[in-house]
């Protein structure tokens, strides 16, 4: 379809404002552009259709399952959208007082203390704006600490080979050094490996639980006590916090510093690749080092923002990124204690369903029960048809699914990492499965068609290596 | 998988054509390209670098991956070839004729493998 | 309690029956005793929509909507067109992911590439990323960026703004990057100062442009002084200035950053904003977070696709210069909507309706005896110097409005956008020439 640089004419425009109402004046011209933005003149019809073309074109959690492992897709609430939209959130100026913004401030108290509630820890902030942002800011809690007790020799963070590639990246903004770690056979942390790893330079630990691999690693407190032996903290990457509210808490186990992504756990919607929110939560001897400002209730009753004493600095322009936190702010309070525990059980239940009705031709790389996602190996498909993962994930596209995560962990070959969400119907988990059904019979009966897959989507498979080779980032560029 | 007689060899998947003025040619192997399959870019060092014998002193890309390349010598850049920037696939495409760097002043080498050690290595690893 | 779980307890029940185990405590049966809670969470009890609802909106009402804002400051109140609304609620873009199945993602993967286009044009410069996650951090990563083996040292100018400049300095102590400020003269970076700080050593020199006063720097010198040592030169532009200043590209900035939030987005105490970034074609492949790009697919139509991954930390891990992966998609496209909506002329107009109100504004709070604290040409926002600084802020409170921001006792940085009426201002003028009269009366 055409670009909007391609739609509209030369003086085409909407009618946006009207006659400026003072003297109008301009600069001086040395400081002037040379010639006008070449930006699209169209007019507001024209807009209208070109964005409800793009929409055909994009899938969403409203089109169709999307059981795209570690990003939690579930259905993000029409309710929360409505709150966030209100006039007393969205129309306060981030740097108005105090007393003019009492709301604002009691939206990130209440949500401090639903966080604290589910994960067992003390302090949050709301800066970070993902869940990258929240490893790099928890991180550097860590690098303060130990700054703070002027443990210089401190210099390595431990991180398991099953890790997002954002945990290494986070702790190279910190300037550590990355030590990685091999899982054992059963998926979980080699604890021999990591008592091996563990020393005076050892700044701490990172560690996804539920693992990558969708497995509770059952030696988390050992893990916990070792780190903290070595004098190392605990950073528990909350990525997949949705199977385990109301189950268990990351403070319980040990963890000094998490993060949560409010766009997955807490239901706000992933908007294309953000927004999203990712507080992070530490124990309260850490508060100190916190960035940014935290309100706290005053002995007037009313609340104050309070910079932390040994604070970090900031992480983000003011508050971080406030309506989202509105948006899990309604979610939480909507479910309530009942509610998160229903969710997370059902979350982990449909995953072992569909890991149970699959095991016959995709078995899991790690048979046993799993968390809220698990993880299938097509390798041995692969070899005996040629099909591979990326195959069978281009070809769900046809059956109107979004595929799952595919080739992560990085330690399954062929993977394909499945999570459904607490809030798909069993009629929608059986279609997907009767549909990777279909995949593998036709893997062995036509495989050649499947590598043409997708054949109903918009355009056929891309061709990357051009994109990559001749860079065309603009309208307009040479490539 | 082509593995010419008469260059040597790194662990590192390096190919090194030693020229009797003393200066060598550096390239990645056969085995290299495909195992990167589709080059896509390819970052080379300035024309009087230092680069040393076992240190990454380039970097080449592919659309799944980015990996460093590691210097056979130590010495200086007396050349780079400029062609890659641009076509990039020709390592892909020759990649025995498609060196990276000509190295000059050359003052150290890591070990290197000849042609049978290379073939047994990448028979090892396989 | 209220629940978005479909299955009704039989359901469950058989799922679980399917799956192989007997009740939710057997399946839950692999998570270590010592740890499986076993008293329900300190939360409230859960409430239907319609009481979720009233609770939200009693907390809404506490806060104070002013009808008329003069603060700016690093958030603006520009107007919003309807169509940018109606564009960026719609279900799909709001509930997708990122776009990493190019095939069923064309949509998403086009507004970002339009994005990029249109943020290369409002700045000049030749590329630009799919977006970080505000202006702050996008100052700090372009910073981070240029760092090199022998280029070590990050110059910032103290007349950007301190929200900025505070994250610059955080993600600094992450990589314990030297990081130095340059002094400001009158309001202003200060050149001769600055000719002093740079050396071999400089990696960048980071401007704010119009500065955290509102004031016009230099730029043009700036950029000479930087690449003189071979730095590269970051401008910090806000993206509505440029409807009629002078691009980044053609002052001769290497990095093009800046907040993007009055690109259609509210206020919203502080976020989602948009970060944008964008950069000369040298430093295309330094660039952190997504970026999409044109290509074909297999029978030779026009496709797009995130690409240069390779720069990225789902690859490079431990080696990747950013860890950026979600960013701010819903705020680019935003930014896309109201662009196209506003189009050359209307964001012109946008930047000049701006300039002309500050201006309108400026003159007559000097006449209201609030001196300007700074000389020299400024875009929408500027300081004022008075005894009565704080009374004047409380008594435009009590008439709903929202005045500039109190810097310290005595200045105020005052802004004046598109949507500021002259009634509104001529309100605030008159107020402050009240005061001024009480104050001589007294």
């Amino acid at each position: 379809m055409k670009l909007i640089f391609e739609k509209g004419s030369e003086g085409r425009k909407l009618s946006i404002l009207g006659t400026c109402d003072v003297p109008v004046s301009l600069p001086e011209e040395q400081f002037l552009r040379k010639e006008a933005a070449d930006l699209p003149q169209v007019s507001e019809t024209e807009i209208s259709r070109h964005y409800s073309a793009l929409e055909r074109r994009a899938h969403g959690v409203n089109n169709g399952f999307y059981p795209l492992g570690s990003c939690t897709m579930k259905y993000n609430p029409a309710i929360d959208e409505e709150m966030a939209a209100l006039p007393g959130f969205t129309r306060i100026h981030p740097l108005q007082d105090e007393e003019s913004t009492q709301g604002a401030l009691e939206v990130l108290e209440l949500m401090e203390k639903k966080l604290s509630a589910i994960t067992g820890l003390d302090q949050f902030t709301f800066q970070p704006a993902a869940g990258a942002h929240g490893e790099f800011t928890g991180l550097l809690v860590i690098k303060s600490y130990h700054r703070d007790r002027r443990d210089n020799a401190r210099t390595k963070i431990i991180v398991p080979d099953s890790a997002h590639g954002t945990n290494p990246a986070s702790a190279a903004m910190c300037g550590y050094e990355v030590v990685n770690i091999p899982s054992a056979p059963d998926g979980c942390v080699d604890l021999d490996a990591l008592r091996a790893a563990v020393g005076p330079d050892t700044a701490g630990l990172m560690l996804t639980n539920p693992n990558t691999v969708g497995i509770f690693d059952k030696n988390i407190e050992e893990i916990t006590r070792i780190i903290h032996e070595a004098g190392g903290l605990c950073y528990y990457d909350g990525a997949n916090l949705n199977a385990i509210m109301g189950i268990a808490r990351p403070g319980d186990m040990g963890f000094d510093v998490m993060h949560i992504n409010l766009h997955k756990t807490f239901a706000t919607p992933h908007g294309g690749g953000g927004p999203g929110s990712g507080p992070v939560g530490v124990r309260k001897e850490l508060g100190c080092f916190l960035p940014g400002v935290r309100p706290v209730r005053g002995e007037d009753g009313k609340l104050h923002l309070q910079a932390p004493e040994k604070s970090m600095g900031s992480m983000r322009s003011f508050i971080g990124n406030f309506l989202v936190v509105v948006k899990a702010l309604t979610y939480v309070t909507m479910l309530g204690r009942e509610g998160v525990l229903e969710a997370s059980r059902n979350a982990v239940l449909n995953a072992n369903y569909m890991r149970k009705q699959l095991e016959d031709i995709f078995p899991a790389a790690y048979p046993v029960t799993c968390m809220h996602e698990f993880v299938i190996s097509l390798d041995e498909l692969h070899k005996e048809t040629g099909v591979s993962a990326l195959d069978a994930a281009k070809a769900l596209l046809d059956y109107g699914i979004h595929p799952p995560t595919m080739y992560f962990p990085l330690i399954v070959h062929e993977a394909l990492m499945i999570e459904p969400t607490e809030t798909e119907t069993k009629e929608t988990m059986d279609e997907a499965i009767q549909a990777l059904r279909e995949i593998y019979q036709k893997a062995h009966e036509n495989p050649e068609a499947l590598h043409q897959a997708p054949l109903k989507a918009a355009i056929s498979r891309p061709d990357e290596v051009q994109a990559a080779r001749k860079p065309r980032l603009t309208y307009g560029m040479d490539a | 998988m082509n593995i010419p007689e008469e260059l040597k060899y790194t662990k590192s998947h390096e190919w090194v054509k030693e020229c009797e003025d003393g200066t060598a040619y550096v390239g990645l192997t056969d085995f290299a390209q495909s195992e990167l399959s589709d080059l896509v870019f390819v970052n080379l060092p300035e024309v009087g670098d230092d680069v040393e014998a076992g240190e990454t002193f380039a970097d080449v890309e592919s659309v799944k991956a980015a990996s460093d390349v590691y210097s056979p010598v130590t010495g200086t850049v007396a050349e780079i070839n400029e062609e890659l920037l641009d076509a990039p696939e020709k390592i892909n495409e020759d990649p025995y004729g498609a060196w990276l760097v000509k190295v000059e002043n050359i003052t150290d080498t890591v070990d290197l493998l000849d042609c049978a050690a290379y073939e047994q290595l990448l028979e090892e690893e396989a | 309690m209220g629940t978005f779980v479909p299955g009704t307890p039989k359901e469950q029940q058989e799922l679980l029956h399917a799956a192989g185990y007997r009740d939710f405590d057997d399946l839950f049966s692999v998570i270590p005793e010592s740890v499986y809670l076993k008293s329900p969470l300190p939360l409230e009890e859960g409430k239907s929509e319609l009481e979720t609802e009233e609770t939200i909106s009693r907390i809404a009402e506490k806060n104070k909507v002013y009808r008329a804002i003069f603060r700016g400051a690093g958030a603006y109140d520009h107007y919003i067109p309807a169509i940018v609304k109606r564009v960026t609620t719609k279900e799909t873009f709001l509930t997708a992911y990122t776009p990493y199945q190019a095939e069923i993602s064309q949509g998403v993967l086009q507004s970002i590439f339009e994005y990029q286009t249109m943020i290369c044009a409002l700045t000049g410069m030749d590329v630009s990323n799919a977006s970080v996650y505000d202006g702050a951090t996008a100052t700090a990563e372009a910073a981070e960026l240029c760092v090199e083996r022998k280029k070590t040292r990050v110059l910032i100018s103290a007349s950007v703004a301190p929200e900025v400049r505070k994250v610059v300095k955080t993600y600094a102590f992450g990589r314990d990057t030297d990081l130095q400020e340059i002094p400001v003269k009158d309001g202003k970076t200060d050149l001769e100062a600055l000719k002093a700080m740079v050396g071999d050593e400089t990696a960048c020199v980071i401007i704010q442009q119009p500065n955290y006063y509102g004031l016009l720097e230099n730029a043009d010198e700036i950029g000479e002084i930087a690449h003189g040592v071979k730095a590269k030169f970051i401008m910090n532009c806000n993206p509505i200035s440029l409807g009629v200043l002078k691009t980044p590209a053609e002052c001769g900035a290497d990095l093009a950053v800046g907040e993007g939030q009055p690109l259609g987005m509210p206020l919203g105490f502080g976020g989602p904003y948009l970060g944008y970034m964008a950069s000369t074609k040298a430093l295309m492949r330094k660039l952190p977070g997504r970026i999409v790009g044109e290509t074909v697919d297999t029978e030779g139509r026009r496709a797009y696709v995130l690409t240069l991954q390779a720069r990225e930390q789902h690859i490079k891990r431990e080696r990747a210069s950013s860890n950026i992966c979600s960013n701010e998609a819903l705020c680019a496209l935003t930014a896309a909507v109201y662009l196209a909506a506003m189009g050359p002329d209307g964001l012109k107009e946008a930047a000049t309706q701006c300039y002309s109100k500050a201006h309108y504004l400026q003159q007559g709070l000097e006449a209201a005896g609030l001196k300007k604290a700074y000389d020299g040409p400024f875009f929408h926002e500027f300081v004022t110097v008075s005894e009565n600084s704080a009374q004047l802020l409380k008594k435009l409170e009590e008439a709903g409005i929202l005045g500039g921001l109190l810097l310290d006792e005595t200045h105020i940085l005052w802004c004046a956008t598109e949507k500021n009426t002259k009634d509104q201002m001529d309100e605030v003028i008159c107020l402050a020439k009240e005061l001024q009269k009480g104050g001589e009366k007294a």
